[in-house]
């Protein structure tokens, strides 16, 4: 477990001097393996942030293909708010719904709502357990159940492969 | 080298134009929930757009500079950070129990504190 | 041509900052401040960036890392002041 959670995050602070970087000389990628194996030593020798995530080559797949979904229906949502943003009167519904998700790994709602604050017209205001409060730009549906098919459902059945 | 350069100048057109969208919203939204939706929501696929069109136009002189490593760290760091300050943002006003528009259809979050589901949000 | 679409994008981003100015003086509650800055600093990001690509220079571009990170701590401070637990 420990090794995991080091080895995860020594990967994404040497991702990140490499990005930073840009330039593969000797030098720099010596720093930067001495920077990050610090760094991971330093600050996640008892975090226990990445104990979740699988390391199977089906949730790295499942990784990508949940990266494309979401940014096409961050595209999606964006085109719905241009239109209610442009057009003369202004056609919100607002309100609050309640949604309830099956995901059980803190890391995994925490993406989940992320998600559903990023694409536009639904926002996360309040997770309490396994209920998410959401504020919702034009309510479909204020029934739990179907505001979950709707909301929820779409990021669920990808992130239950990548977490567990 | 010329598809790359107008493209990059399409994505940069593309990202201002929606960077305006989200400020137009701003100015229309009726309350503040709704203002926090468009304002900073509609916002992010704008700099991330105008981001990678800076990014791409910079491709030219490929030699000196490094760019492109620079524009996917700042669009990663706008992705996780944007959510984080916003969702803060609207518990805020929330806690400050600023009023929700008229046209405020249900509000699960006030029946679910009435009915003792869970307690009222305030600071940890 | 580029040079002239890369002006009208800074034209174009200039008039949603005026925008967010606007909600920054009128708006009536302190979080709709908060919301316009937030929507203020991100414009200037692009324009920070956009300026790096006019005059050429990479070094500009560290410019916005920094600001983005700064201005993302700004709000959460200002957001957690106003719950009352700082």
């Amino acid at each position: 477990m420990k090794i995991k959670n080091l080895s995860v995050s020594f990967i994404i602070i040497m991702a990140a001097w490499l990005l930073l970087n840009w330039s593969f000389q000797v030098e720099i990628v010596l720093i930067g393996l001495i920077l990050s194996l610090l760094l991971s030593l330093l600050f996640c020798s008892k975090c226990q942030l990445f104990s979740e995530l699988k390391l199977t080559p089906k949730a790295f797949a499942y990784t990508l293909i949940y990266i494309f979904v979401f940014l096409i229906e961050l595209v999606k949502a964006n085109i719905d708010v241009t239109k209610r943003i442009l057009s003369p009167n202004l056609p919100i519904n607002p309100g609050v719904v309640k949604v309830e998700t099956t995901l059980n790994s803190k890391m995994a709602r925490l993406i989940l709502a992320n998600s559903i604050t990023l694409t536009p017209g639904t926002f996360t205001i309040e997770i309490h357990d396994n209920a998410l409060y959401i504020h919702w730009i034009d309510v479909k549906n204020s029934d739990v159940t179907e505001a979950t098919e709707i909301l929820a459902r779409k990021f669920e059945t990808y992130l239950k492969e990548i977490y567990d | 080298m010329e598809i790359i350069q107008y493209l990059g100048g399409a994505l940069l057109i593309m990202g201002s134009l929606s960077l305006l969208i989200a400020s137009i919203g701003l100015i229309r939204m009726p309350d503040v929930y709704n203002r926090v939706q468009t304002g900073t929501k509609a916002s992010t696929l704008g700099a991330i757009l105008s981001f990678l069109g800076v990014g791409l136009l910079s491709i030219e002189n490929w030699s000196e500079t490094n760019w492109i490593g620079r524009v996917i760290i700042l669009i990663i760091f706008i992705i996780i950070t944007n959510p984080v300050s916003s969702h803060i943002l609207m518990r805020a006003a929330y806690v400050m129990k600023i009023p929700f528009t008229i046209d405020t259809k249900v509000d699960k979050l006030k029946e679910d504190i009435e009915n003792k589901v869970l307690e009222e949000p305030k600071d940890e | 041509m580029i040079k002239y679409l890369i002006l009208i994008a800074v034209a174009i981003i200039l008039m949603s900052l005026l925008g967010g100015l606007y909600r920054f003086f009128k708006g009536p509650s302190l979080v709709d401040k908060v919301v316009a800055f937030d929507s203020i600093t991100v414009n200037s990001l692009v324009l920070i960036g956009v300026m790096a690509l006019l005059t050429g220079r990479a070094i500009y571009f560290d410019v916005p890392i920094v600001y983005g990170l700064l201005s993302f701590l700004g709000v959460i401070v200002v957001a957690r002041y106003i719950q009352g637990g700082l």
